[in-house]
């Protein structure tokens, strides 16, 4: 920490060259100028790179402004959000992103919370184990999206033999990612595939926290075990849980790199999730203004979910 | 925790160190240079090749840019559109002309051309409407044509010439098994082979394009449907799409290309564009591949399918017409680059005759009249007849400004369709009517 | 009824039931690990076998893959290939059984080197921030520290395609444009939000009593921060450096949409490694492989302290 270090010798010499009232003193002015010293970096970067872009953001979505094209942007009022809830297609890619989201955090919750108390059982090796578990977690979800259709692939792929090897089914007479039917619930799959590490690593912390007395004396008690658990490890993991849940839910919200390298939101537009309309909208078709006005729906939709969700979490962790 | 600092200050060591390094090896060499901007495949390795020849003549240094095609447009729409000083030349798609011109991103080269004596005459017709000039049909020169390209399609002799297989068709079709000529005699024959165990492989009739993200989709199914009757426009009345776009014809188009992707596509292949069908048709899974010209060298070459093995045929006419979906691309000079008297002379040299005949030869397409019509090239390579062939009846999708909503508009409707079966064909194009009409309103043309 | 504790306390699960989690947990390994071991395979295929069908599992290894990965080569017609000389070395000799030269290095280095500056330069700047940030928060009464602190947790909520343009347009007006600072300002700007909650939830355990003992002790609040609480924090240190560079090693839409050559990292890289005409899965997967290497490494070097350290920062506000 060199910028501590440098502050820090000056200090000293002054610290030790100064009276001890005036020395009291400058402690404590020395207090809110550190506050302020090491509050300010980050909250000048986080207001150039994420305020100052969403306000701009909300002010482009009021137009009809074209980054690809010459000429100031046009003001034209309350159009693109009108044309965006008025839009029945996109209607159906929130019902997609839905869909996502929900089976995506069901599946994670269950094995990931699964997951964690079988490791905590503290088996012989668990911690090798345990930092097996986590490998899909460190990979790039775009990378990710993207070798998992080889592996899905019908033909060349090892999914489908798989699958045909211990059910018996011909492995060429389905494809996970071309299948209208089959498409939605392969990237919720791949999803959990990648983030159900995520979710264990979170309980497996919270269960790690409660104490071990409190079994003691449950024990004592004679309490049995599926009575401890559903008393008090359920209750002591919740908030941990539910932290977990909030985390995930909003990234599979805005989930974007993923999806688009596995299935490019098809076939047609059956995974289409908002995070890729808007990509095409702001990226491909240079729609700023329409897009703009998508991410401000998307980020207040997000916003005041977590605000309710979060007020939950609260009360959950006051209990 | 001890060992944990450690292990903090190594990562803290290792990121300063990877700082310096990059620092100073992003420090360019000085000299003369031009960046020569495209996308990465067989052809752009001929190219670096090719640019060899110039170097040695001029001393100016050749740096090549190449972008995969699936982000191809887009990086490179980004970077003119942002005026970047960072290609000097580019060989852009066909579809970006309309662009290129309003925007200037593009050097006019009309003057250039008269001055040195080039003439697009020497270049086939098609290849100067498609790669240089916008507005279409006038004579105003954006781009010098490079790459001429169009859809084709290879299939495989050695199976064709199976006697039992030839047996098995003429008793069933009632005729010799042959490329096919029409889409109907296509369908015929893609279904013949589909399900056939082909040494000791379950083979598929047929590989078309369907990928969703960039333009895969729409490449493929234009080579039904303008045989069957669809046209962008009313040649008479711009803009006119009404009974154009969405005619009964084009929905017919539109079905058979959707017969031949649900009875004879290798199964998996929903969002399958150029790669894989090379590997589909490598592979030996099809008998027939849709795919663009410009691969047809490397394939005619490849160890497992070449040679012998590989025959090839330009896409099926149709009862309205017979036409095949335009590729390639055209030379052009940034606008915003620093050495545009370089890059131009770069273009002088690139349309010499002889330089134009070595980029066939090493593996390029020349679009001149000299290299593709000559008894030469037709002798040269299986390919070589029906790729002129294929050159004279090409037909290309919207060059306008705002092309890439019109072809994502498409894209969508059309996947739709075909791979998700949402809705009928007719339905899919009165849709597509609608999509089109909003961009050009945006664009502030009268569509009707 | 006793006081004495019952011979086997929750805390200890009977051997039975060890040993059964044990094998549910293995197994729920293993079958999570099969695609990344079959990527690991394919990286050693030739092309052909990578698109075989039925997928082989069995196949003889070759180094093609890498060679791809690292080499642009480019095809000749036969009598080149009379003129030259015999390859010198193993890698050309993979070429030219190809058919093919090896005309230079391809640019995987420079992306790899990008990822690395990037991704580890990003991660020490946001810790930095994000641990002198939440000691500020924890230590003193900062005016309306509470709306700060949902304010910064909610920079996380924007979709990043969102703010994208904007930034897009910033940058170019900036000049941050396909810039290593740029990335590295962009990706420590996402990861300071995290790393400030985290390390603000780990400091407030950290007694106040030693801080204040050293303070009456004559030490400056600096010293205190640096001497005292500096190494206990270590391991919520080390958990968020590793959150934080697992977003930046492998973050993709912003790279993709904010760089073109100079400052692209292998995200966006990987996907697109071609091939002649088509994908190459070998050297896709050769790359895959590589570059999930550091991050492997640097996370079971700070394993320990990534399970305390969730503990800590994640539950408490």
């Amino acid at each position: 920490m060199n910028g501590t270090n440098a502050t820090q010798t000056l200090v000293d010499r002054a610290a030790v060259r100064t009276t001890a009232p005036v020395a009291r003193r400058v402690r404590a002015m020395s207090d809110r100028a550190i506050a302020w010293l090491f509050i300010l970096p980050t909250m000048a970067l986080l207001l150039a790179i994420n305020i100052f872009p969403l306000i701009w953001a909300i002010r482009l979505s009021f137009t009809g402004f074209m980054a690809n094209l010459p000429g100031a942007a046009r003001f034209i009022g309350i159009d693109n959000y009108v044309d965006i809830l008025t839009d029945e297609d996109l209607w159906t890619n929130f019902r997609i992103t839905a869909h996502f989201v929900f089976w995506t955090i069901v599946l994670q919750v269950l094995i990931g919370l699964g997951l964690a108390l079988l490791i905590n059982q503290k088996f012989r090796g668990h911690g090798f184990w345990t930092t097996v578990i986590l490998l899909p977690m460190m990979l790039s979800p775009a990378v990710v999206g993207n070798f998992w259709t080889l592996l899905f692939q019908p033909q060349i792929g090892p999914f489908n033999y798989l699958i045909g090897f211990f059910t018996g089914i011909a492995p060429s007479s389905f494809t996970m990612i071309g299948s209208v039917a089959l498409a939605p619930w392969t990237i919720v799959l791949v999803n959990t595939w990648m983030w159900t590490p995520y979710v264990m690593l979170i309980c497996l912390a919270g269960l790690r926290s409660i104490p071990d007395y409190i079994y003691e004396a449950a024990e004592v008690d004679r309490a049995s075990p599926l009575r401890q658990f559903w008393s008090i490890t359920l209750p002591m993991v919740l908030p941990f849980l539910m932290l977990a849940v909030l985390f995930q839910a909003i990234q599979s919200f805005v989930m974007f790199d993923l999806v688009n390298l596995l299935t490019s939101g098809g076939p047609g537009s059956t995974t289409e999730l908002v995070s890729i309309t808007l990509k095409r909208a702001a990226f491909e078709k240079w729609e700023t203004g329409y897009a703009s006005a998508l991410a401000v729906i998307l980020f207040v939709t997000i916003f005041g979910a977590a605000n309710v969700y979060v007020r939950a979490l609260n009360w959950v962790k006051q209990q | 925790m001890r060992m944990s600092r450690t292990t903090l200050s190594l990562a803290c060591a290792a990121g300063s160190l990877a700082l310096a390094l990059g620092a100073a090896t992003s420090a360019r060499a000085e000299g003369k240079s031009l960046t020569m901007c495209w996308a990465a495949w067989d052809p752009a390795n001929a190219l670096v090749e090719l640019d060899k020849d110039f170097t040695k003549q001029t001393g100016i240094e050749m740096k090549h840019e190449f972008v995969p095609w699936t982000s191809y447009a887009d990086h490179f729409i980004n970077l003119l559109n942002s005026r970047s000083t960072e290609c000097d030349l580019i060989i852009g798609d066909s579809q970006w002309i309309g662009g290129a011109a309003e925007n200037k991103w593009y050097v006019k080269l009309n003057d250039f051309f008269d001055k040195n004596n080039i003439s697009m005459d020497t270049f086939l017709p098609a290849t100067v409407v498609g790669y240089a000039e916008w507005p279409k049909n006038t004579p105003n020169y954006w781009g010098l044509p490079a790459m001429a390209d169009a859809v084709g399609w290879t299939y495989r002799k050695d199976w064709f010439a199976k006697p039992e297989l030839r047996a098995e068709f003429k008793a069933k079709y009632n005729r010799e098994l042959e490329p096919p000529k029409t889409w109907d005699e296509l369908l015929e024959v893609a279904k013949f082979f589909t399900g056939k165990e082909i040494d000791g492989k379950k083979v598929y009739g047929a590989y078309i394009f369907t990928e969703r993200g960039s333009e895969g989709i729409t490449m493929g199914v234009t080579n039904a449907m303008y045989n069957y009757g669809f046209d962008y426009m009313d040649p008479k009345q711009p803009y006119h799409m009404d009974g154009v776009v969405n005619s009964a014809g084009a929905a017919k188009g539109m079905d058979v290309y959707k017969e031949l992707f649900k009875c004879c596509q290798p199964p998996g292949l929903t969002n399958a564009y150029m790669s894989e069908g090379l590997d589909a048709f490598k592979s030996g899974e099809v008998a027939m591949q849709m795919n663009w010209y410009a691969f047809f060298p490397g394939l005619a070459k490849d160890p497992n399918v070449g040679g012998d093995k590989i025959g090839f045929f330009k896409n099926p006419a149709g009862p309205a017409g017979d036409f095949t979906q335009l590729g390639g691309q055209g030379l052009s000079v940034v606008a915003a680059s620093k050495d545009v008297d370089d890059a131009l002379l770069y273009v002088k040299w690139f349309a010499q005759p002889e330089v134009q005949q070595k980029w066939t030869d090493l593996g390029g397409a020349s679009a001149s009249k000299a290299v593709l019509l000559s008894d030469a090239y037709k002798k040269s390579a299986s390919y070589a007849p029906s790729f002129v062939e294929s050159m004279d009846m090409v037909k290309d999708f919207w060059a306008e400004p705002l092309y890439v909503p019109l072809l994502l508009d498409m894209q969508n409707r059309v996947h739709d369709y075909i791979v998700a079966d949402k809705g009928t064909s007719q339905e899919a194009l009165d849709a597509l009517v609608k999509d089109w009409k909003k961009v050009f309103k945006q664009e502030g043309k009268n569509p009707s | 009824m006793s006081t004495v504790p019952s011979p086997r306390p929750f805390s200890e699960p009977s051997p039975l039931v060890r040993r059964l989690a044990g094998a549910a947990v293995v197994f729920y390994a293993i079958v999570t690990i099969l695609p990344l071991a079959w990527i690991g395979l394919t990286a050693f295929k030739s092309q052909e076998d990578a698109i075989a069908y039925p997928p082989k599992v069995v196949f003889t290894p070759t180094l093609e893959g890498f060679v791809d990965l690292f080499t642009v080569q480019t095809h000749q017609p036969h009598d080149f290939f009379a003129k030259l000389p015999p390859p010198q070395t193993w890698y050309e000799k993979i070429a030219r059984d190809r058919d093919m030269v090896i005309a230079g290095p391809s640019r995987v280095v420079e992306r790899f080197m990008n990822s690395l500056v990037i991704g580890f330069g990003s991660t020490i700047l946001a810790t930095f921030l994000g641990t002198l940030a939440a000691y500020a928060f924890s230590r003193f009464r900062v005016p309306l520290a509470d709306d700060l602190l949902f304010f910064i947790l909610s920079t996380r909520m924007m979709p990043p395609i969102a703010v994208a343009v904007p930034i897009y347009m910033m940058y170019r007006w900036l000049g941050l444009y396909d810039t290593r600072i740029g990335m590295i300002l962009l990706y420590t700007a996402v990861n300071v939000s995290l790393a400030v909650w985290l390390l603000k939830g780990f400091i407030d355990e950290i007694p106040r009593e030693y801080e204040e003992a050293a303070l009456v002790d004559g030490y400056t609040r600096l010293q205190a921060f640096r001497k005292v609480v500096l190494p206990q924090a270590v391991t919520g240190i080390a958990a968020t450096a590793i959150f934080c560079l697992i977003f930046s090693w492998n973050e993709y839409a912003f790279n993709l949409l904010l760089t073109s050559s100079d400052a692209q990292t292998m995200p966006p890289f990987i996907p697109f490694i071609i091939g002649e005409g088509g994908q190459n899965w070998p050297a896709v997967a050769a790359a895959t492989t590589l570059f999930l290497l550091p991050i492997v490494i640097f996370t079971i070097a700070l394993r320990k302290h990534l399970l305390r350290g969730i503990t800590f920062g994640a539950v408490r506000k």
